[in-house]
């Protein structure tokens, strides 16, 4: 199943090395990876997804852990969260490319007469959707963030 | 308030070093450690041992915490002297070792253009390390030597490399000095007392066993809980087997004692775990080579877990009372809470189960007479060697030693009754361990006597490292088990390959050890004749002031035995070439 891991670790050089390490040196599946600064600029704050059973995310929660970079993980999975990821798309323009994008929840950023770039925002299922029914439209490019979460319960991830 | 004292990068590192106690230092200088050499050359307090080789130094910082407790440091340079640092980092890592290397690295301002001797020591050594830093500026040394030391030393130790580029060091730029008394890292706080609810539930599972055996690794000795695990079993009247990490952390020579367990364990050690209705396992971390096949690893047995690594815990086998915490507190917590329940404690259930083991130990144990009986061929077997060396050191002897056969049967066959004394690479495995890590310890202890039990394979890994030997006086014994093939190769190629010995032999361009020593200032002896040994071994430990080589001909068909057949349970061995206990 699908697994949503998120930390915060110290923004400092190398830090972000370390963690992207450990997944490569220990055989971890890596779907999605995304990672920024806070509202605290000492940390940062990386979320991952990936997929596995309970005992393989423990171990890569314990592992993260071990990272002195690392301060705080969390399995989002673990109860409901709010998952996100943001896509942006590049498509020819034709009279109803607009209409297509509006239709599917999308805002348009910029067009002119030959181009429409677009973005989306939603869960990664509702981005699958949103990609497939574009592609009729044959679009020149698709960009994906991977997806940020938030714990739906009481639960944060703060220090 | 006095004015700081105004140092440069290159002074701020030796006086941090100083300030946390550094006697010690190993290492070799380069272009970009220029400044940080010329610093040590101006103080006293810190003794530096220059290696021929940067591997020999990592080792011997290695050996030196091994038998001290106290972390090892290293210098070396950038470029090629950080990459030769490289085995000894990953070797620390592997077996947890507190070893501090500290590179130079080229200029600031060249790091990323590929200029001379430059290498990412970060990068490289980023997943064989626990910590690393990079200093960017002279100020942050005194601070970054506190927390490497700290990281290095508390939790579950390890190796951290300190990356400091040419021009941080540079003595034409001073700063106030200062080394900090404490220091907090938000993100590191190792726990050191076990969960108590965790702690009565072990205690209960321990009263209740009737087929219990306690099982620790290195854990138990790098956290100095020795004593704290004798008080255990004295208490509890339980078998007791030590990984190859942990041999020395109980008494060898007690009653309770099965001998090592895992691959080349005993008989009874692996019997004992594969049959045990409760396995207590301290500081050790259920490694492939002691489960065998996770899959049938001791399935009737509940598993208490006491390890100071969270990551640990049921990263291999499941277990069910998983307890976080050092092995001392968390041992001192399991003896008290048992003490409450004294009145449960019921030493004759016991009985039936030290039968069992007493059983297994008389059919298939070790025989550790082998040196009474002259071999009818003639020669001499490496497990007399072990034994003869047991006997001529009196069992007190800090024992390295290097990789394969000659490791196994110096752990098998010598009897560690003391923690610290048995100094070997487990984790990794790296040939040319034995001669820089016994270097270590010799300086640490230079009234000791130390052995380095190697082969003619390892040896030829770090030999250079007799150079240093005679530089420092260093009279290291070297019991050199040579049977002219790297025999735990040759061992598997014998057994699994049709007795195909691809590239396990010299075909007779060995160096003559003798005169190779001789070369290098040192004496050197030959023994080729059973009857000879013990006399030979004699000769090698009277001469308390010389580094000894002592080149053993061994019986080059031996193999080391018991060892679990790969695949399966902990009960399946093979106990001589012939014999096996399944099927």
């Amino acid at each position: 199943m699908k697994r949503v891991v998120a930390l915060l670790m110290e923004n400092q050089p190398g830090a972000l090395s370390r963690v992207v390490g450990l997944f490569s040196q220990r055989g971890y599946n890596i779907e999605s990876l995304i990672v920024a600064p806070t509202e605290d600029p000492s940390l940062s704050r990386l979320t991952m997804t990936t997929e596995g059973d309970a005992a393989v995310v423990e171990q890569i929660t314990k592992q993260l852990n071990k990272l002195i970079d690392v301060v705080k993980v969390i399995d989002l999975s673990l109860d409901k969260y709010d998952g996100r990821e943001l896509l942006l798309i590049k498509l020819e323009a034709s009279p109803n490319t607009k209409s297509e994008v509006e239709k599917l929840g999308g805002k348009v950023l910029f067009s002119n007469d030959s181009l429409l770039n677009a973005e989306f925002v939603g869960s990664s299922e509702d981005l699958d959707k949103v990609v497939n029914s574009l592609s009729k439209l044959k679009p020149l490019e698709v960009v994906r963030t991977g997806l940020s979460g938030i714990s739906s319960t009481s639960k944060t991830l703060t220090i | 308030m006095m004015a700081k004292e105004r140092l440069s990068g290159a002074e701020a590192l030796m006086r941090s070093l100083q300030d946390e106690g550094i006697e010690l230092v190993f290492g070799y200088p380069g272009g970009a450690s220029l400044h940080i050499y010329d610093a040590l050359f101006n103080q006293q307090a810190v003794q530096h041992v220059l290696v021929r080789h940067e591997q020999g130094a990592v080792h011997a910082a290695d050996g030196y915490a091994r038998s001290t407790g106290k972390p090892g440091v290293v210098f070396v340079t950038s470029g090629p002297g950080a990459t030769n640092a490289i085995t000894g980092l990953a070797t620390a890592h592997m077996d947890s070792i507190p070893v501090i290397v500290i590179s130079g690295q080229v200029k600031s301002h060249l790091i990323g253009t590929d200029s001379f001797q430059e290498t990412d020591m970060i990068g490289v050594s980023r997943p064989i390390v626990k910590h690393s830093f990079l200093a960017q500026k002279a100020e942050e040394i005194p601070l970054i030597i506190k927390k490497a030391f700290h990281i290095a030393t508390t939790g579950r130790p390890g190796p951290v490399v300190i990356d400091i580029p040419k021009d941080v060091t540079d003595p034409a730029y001073k700063f106030g000095y200062s080394y900090p008394k404490e220091i907090g890292i938000r993100s590191y706080k190792p726990v050191d007392e076990g969960h108590s609810g965790q702690i009565r539930k072990a205690a209960k599972l321990l009263l209740s066993s009737q087929r219990p055996v306690i099982y620790t690794g290195g854990g138990v000795i790098q956290n100095d809980a020795s004593e704290e695990l004798t008080s255990l079993v004295k208490f509890l009247n339980f078998p007791v087997t030590n990984t190859l990490m942990g041999l020395g952390a109980y008494p060898a020579t007690d009653k309770n004692f099965l001998g090592m367990l895992g691959m080349h364990g005993t008989y009874e050690a692996n019997m004992a775990m594969h049959n045990a209705d409760l396995i207590l396992a301290v500081g050790a971390r259920f490694d492939d080579r002691i489960t065998n096949d996770p899959a049938q690893f001791a399935l009737n047995a509940k598993k208490i877990h006491i390890d100071i690594d969270p990551a640990s815990l049921s990263k291999i086998i499941k277990v069910d009372v998983p307890i976080v915490g050092s092995a001392k507190t968390c041992l001192t917590q399991l003896l008290k809470e048992l003490k409450k329940h004294e009145s449960k404690l019921d030493i004759k259930k016991l009985e039936p189960w030290h039968d069992q083991i007493k059983k297994w130990r008389k059919k298939y144990g070790l025989d550790h007479e082998m040196i009474k009986k002259a071999p009818s061929s003639g020669k001499i077997l490496p497990q007399q060697v072990i034994q003869s060396l047991y006997k001529e050191t009196k069992g007190d002897a800090y024992v390295t030693s290097d990789v394969g056969q000659h490791q196994m049967f110096a752990a098998q066959y010598y009897h560690f009754d003391k923690p610290r004394r048995w100094i070997n690479s487990g984790g990794l495995g790296t040939m040319g361990f034995g001669l820089p890590a016994a270097m270590g310890v010799q300086l640490a202890f230079p009234n000791s006597t130390v052995a380095c039990v190697t082969g003619e394979g390892s040896i030829q890994m770090c030999i250079q490292e007799l150079s240093t030997c005679l530089q420092y006086d260093l009279p290291i014994k070297i019991i050199n088990l040579n049977n002219s093939a790297l025999g735990m190769v040759k061992q598997w190629q014998d057994m699994q390959y049709g007795g195909r010995l691809s590239q396990s032999t010299y075909e007779d361009s060995l160096p003559d050890f003798v005169k190779l020593t001789e070369s290098f200032g040192h004496v050197g002896l030959k023994v080729e004749k059973f009857e000879d040994l013990e006399s030979a071994m004699k000769e090698c430990f009277d001469q308390k002031d010389k580094l000894v080589f002592l080149d053993v001909v061994i019986d080059e068909d031996e193999h080391v035995y018991p060892m679990l057949e790969a695949g399966m349970a902990m009960d399946s061995m093979w106990l001589d070439k012939k014999t096996k206990t399944w099927e």
